[in-house]
Parts: structure tokens; sequence; C-alpha cells
């Protein structure tokens, strides 16, 4: 291997940058342990403040987490057989269908939410539901998965034992079912982790489509952030870490196996 | 297209017609139905103009600084060995799954009213600087939410760079700063165009950092919201988020189509 060359202006750059990124995570998991944010370590370590927010706004997070996965499994229901179509078939029409599904996330957020109050918003019972924020995750998650998916579908590999098993006259159900699918699990789990995080950390959408007895996770956030002292939005930030967290390495971990499978 | 794979699609299809491109194609004639002259309210009326001209001037201003130090950043850490590398990566590429409101409430904790940076600088005796709820700290959050895109990125490229072509120019007694120019920059093209559409999308359409800052510095998805929240003016908030729309789907459109002949993808 070639001597590295040394880069100390890369190097300093990378410092400063960390530091940026990383203080005021530091900054926040502290403040929401401790008793007093202005006088900092010295008065001592508490609970207390994150039993305020469970107390609070427990709710959120039970329907945050409940919203994430609903919209996990309508879109594995409704997108992996739709990713299967849409591999199987290299048209431009099918290249356009997969474009136009990716709109919702070229568009803001909040134009989303603007549409879905204008044609649902005097649908009383719908709007004051949260199957009216779940729509709107599942329409702004949709492409994620079936971008993932797709690419899984299309593996030569993948083809050539879906054409086998049609040969050994394996119908459609069954080659799906037990061929198919099971081969594309690994992008299936990378593309549904990725929709729960999405879902559970968006806000852009969701405060337009809220109502104060529907309300996610950071939208509670947003609320602690203007109505409650620091320590309270620090401990409720580290409820958001502490319920993202785990899905983000499994996601990590997910794509890692996803590289090695297609690197064999 | 065989007639089993269509209806394969037809769930997803219903879905997206029902709740996204009818929606939508409602929202995008609402102007009309009053007058059409509303569309170009972000020309006509000083107010909105500004707020788009803010919002465009601080998006490009961020993507810019967000290139270079993304770029730098990821280049030392997707070339240099050192132990903690990976986990450095993994940390900085952490804030990708936040909230903008997370990021603006960072912003508070960094430079707010009780903030670190406003306690040194009472403490060195400069008088209690805050600069978060300003362009300074409105910026500053933006930044952080696009660095972890750009370090990512940019990591990924440079672990799959090239390096002969480096190695040649470097014995050919090729300075630093052409090695940057001529080898770094040509090889990272695609990720520096992918990048720069998604973060200037990302910061266009950004509303909850913006919000939770309540920032001086007014920007377009502030000044929709507070038309459609404050002054029940649907028509007028309709015309803006396509105004916005527009600027953030182009900036993706026209990487999506390079990336399509480069044959780079984005994600």
């Amino acid at each position: 291997m070639t001597r590295r060359t040394q880069s100390p202006g890369l190097a300093l750059i990378t410092a400063i940058v960390a530091i940026f990124m990383l203080t005021p995570m530091v900054l926040s998991t502290t403040a929401a342990l401790v008793n007093n944010y202005s006088q900092g370590l010295a008065s001592g370590l508490t609970l207390r403040w994150l039993e305020q927010v469970i107390t609070v706004y427990g709710q959120t997070v039970v329907w945050s987490i409940a919203i994430a996965v609903t919209c996990v499994v309508g879109n594995i229901l409704i997108g992996v057989p739709a990713a299967y179509a849409l591999a199987r078939n290299p048209s431009r029409w099918a290249k356009t269908f997969e474009e136009v599904l990716t709109l919702p996330v070229a568009v803001p957020g909040l134009a989303t939410g603007l549409a879905l109050i204008l044609a649902y918003g005097t649908l009383r019972d719908f709007r004051q539901s949260y199957s009216f924020i779940l729509v709107g995750h599942m329409i702004f998650t949709l492409p994620f998965l079936v971008r993932t998916v797709t690419a899984a579908f299309q593996r030569p590999d993948l083809v050539a034992m879906d054409e086998a098993a049609k040969t050994l006259g394996a119908n459609f159900r069954q080659r799906f079912l037990g061929i198919l699918v099971p081969a594309v699990l690994p992008a299936i789990a990378a593309g549904s982790l990725m929709v729960f995080t999405l879902s559970i950390g968006e806000f852009n959408l969701t405060w337009m489509l809220h109502t104060p007895l529907t309300r996610t996770l950071p939208v509670g956030l947003a609320d602690s952030y203007a109505s409650m002292r620091l320590e309270v939005g620090s401990a409720y930030t580290l409820v958001f870490f502490i319920v993202v967290l785990p899905m983000l390495w499994l996601l990590q971990w997910c794509t890692h196996l996803l590289e090695k499978k297609y690197a064999n | 297209m065989k007639s089993s794979h269509r209806l394969l699609l037809l769930p997803v299809a219903i879905f997206f017609m029902a709740f996204w491109l009818l929606p939508v194609s409602r929202l995008l004639i609402l102007p009309a139905e009053q007058d059409w002259r509303l569309y170009f309210v972000f020309l006509t009326e000083a107010r909105y103009a500004w707020s788009l001209i803010n919002t465009l001037g601080l998006s490009i201003g961020v993507t810019l600084v967000t290139l270079i130090l993304g770029a730098a950043v990821g280049l030392y850490l997707g070339r240099q060995q050192f132990p903690g590398r990976q986990l450095l990566l993994s940390i900085l590429t952490l804030p990708l799954s936040f909230p903008g409101v997370i990021i603006g409430f960072f912003m508070i904790l960094l430079a707010g009213r009780q903030g670190l940076v406003t306690d040194i600088t009472q403490a060195l005796g400069l008088g209690r600087f805050s600069f978060a709820y300003g362009l300074a700290g409105l910026f500053l959050a933006y930044l952080y939410f696009s660095l972890p895109r750009a370090i990512a990125a940019y990591a990924a490229a440079a672990q799959s760079m090239d390096k002969s072509v480096e190695e040649a120019a470097r014995s050919l007694g090729a300075r630093r700063c052409h090695i940057i120019r001529d080898v770094w920059m040509v090889q990272l093209e695609p990720t520096t165009s992918a990048c720069a559409a998604i973060i200037f999308a990302t910061s266009m359409g950004a509303f909850g950092t913006a919000f939770t800052l309540s920032s001086q510095f007014e920007v377009l998805p502030i000044t929709i919201y507070s038309e459609f929240t404050n002054f029940a003016n649907f028509t007028l908030a309709a015309s803006l988020s396509i105004t916005l729309g527009l600027f953030t789907w182009f900036a993706l459109f026209l990487t999506r189509r390079k990336e399509t002949v480069a044959g780079v993808d984005s994600q």
C-alpha cells in the first residue's frame, strides 16, 4: 500500500464539523438528564424530566410508533407487488409510473399537506382521525420502499430462478410468495426500516395534517419546544432518539447485509 | 405490459390517485378558480417576492457551503484509516433521520437565550450574544441538516474513487490544487450534482426548523403556513406552494436526467 499523504487541512475541517454536529447532541442529552440546565451537571442527575415527558406526551410516542408500523405494513402490501410489476417491465410507461410515484418526495410536504386538506378536509371523521396522517405518511414514504424492492427484483439471478420455477410448473402465487419475496427479504427489510424512520420523524407534512387530538411525536416536540422548559424539550428529544436509533442501526446492518449479498 | 402485472400495480395506482394526484390537481387549479393572476403573486407582491428571494438565497448559500464542507469531511473520512472512523461517520450521518424541529431546537441550545455560545460570549465579557433566531441561526441549522447527506455521499464516493489517476498525477509532479481541481472534482462530479439538487430542494421546502426558531428571517414555507393559518387564505397558500414545489421539483428533475445519462443513483 502506498503511503497516505497527510491532509492537515481536511483533518481540521473534519474536526470542526464534528464538533459542530456533536455539541448539540451532547448538550441536548445532558439537558435531558440534569436537574437544572443553567447550572449544568452540578445540579445533579435526574429522570424526572423523562417521567414528565412520558406523562404529558406518552400518547404521541405510542401513536407515532403505531402510525409508522401501519405505514410499513400498508406500503409492503401495496408496494411489493407493484415493485415486482415495475421490475419485470422495463418499458417507458413503467419508468414514468415510478417517476410519478416519487413526486411526493420532490414536492415540499407543506404542499402535499395543503392538497390533502383541500380535498378531504370537509370529511370530518377522516380529517380528525389518525388515518389522515397515516395516508400522508404512506404517500410520502411509498417511493422509498418501491425503489429499494424494485432494484432487488431486477437482479438477474432472481429473474433466472423465477423462470426456472415457471418451467417446473409453479403458478404465480407459489413463485411470488415461495421464491421471489423470500429472496428480496433483505431489501424489503431495508425499505421498511427506511419507511419507519421517515414516518417517525416526519414533521412538515404532519404539522399540516394534525389536529389537537391527533398528535405525533414530532408534533409534540414542536409543542414542547415552544411551551415547556429546555429540560423537558431535551428529555422529549432523548425519547425520540431512543425510539429511532435502534431502527437506524438495524437499517445499517440490513444495508450491509444487502451489499454482501450483492457482492457474491 | 401483461394484464397480471397491471393488476399488481392497481392498488398503488388507486391509492396514489386518490391521495396525491387528485388532491394536488385540485390544489393546482385552485388559484385559477379565483383569478389566474394569483399564480404570479410571487412576482407581483413585494412581500412574497422577498420571501422567495430570501429562501432562494439561503438555500443556494447553504448548498454551496455544505458541498465544500461535506466534500472535505467525506473525502477525509472516506480515504483515511484511523480507529473510530466508522463510528464517527455513522454519528455524523445520524441527523439524516432527525425532524427539522429537533435541529431548530439544537440551534436554540447552541446559541439561543440560554445557549452555550451565549454563555461563552458572556464569560468572555462580550455580552450575551445569541444569534439563533436570526439569519445566522437559520443558516447554521440548515447547514446542520444538510451536512450529513453530503458527508455520507462524498464518503461513499471517495471510497470508490480511482486512486491510480491521483497517483499518476502526483508522480508527474502535479500540485495539490491541480489534483483537487483536475482529479478529485472531476471524479466526484456526479456526487456533487446529485447532492446539490437534494440539498437545495430540502432547504427550499424545510419548514420545521424555521418554525421552531420562529425566525425573524422569513422563508417561503413559513409565509405559506401563515397565509394558511393566520389569514385563512387557502388560495394564496396554494399559489405559493405551487411556486415552491416547481422550484424543488425542477432542481431534482435536472439532476435525475443527468443521473440517467451517467447511470448513478442519488440514494
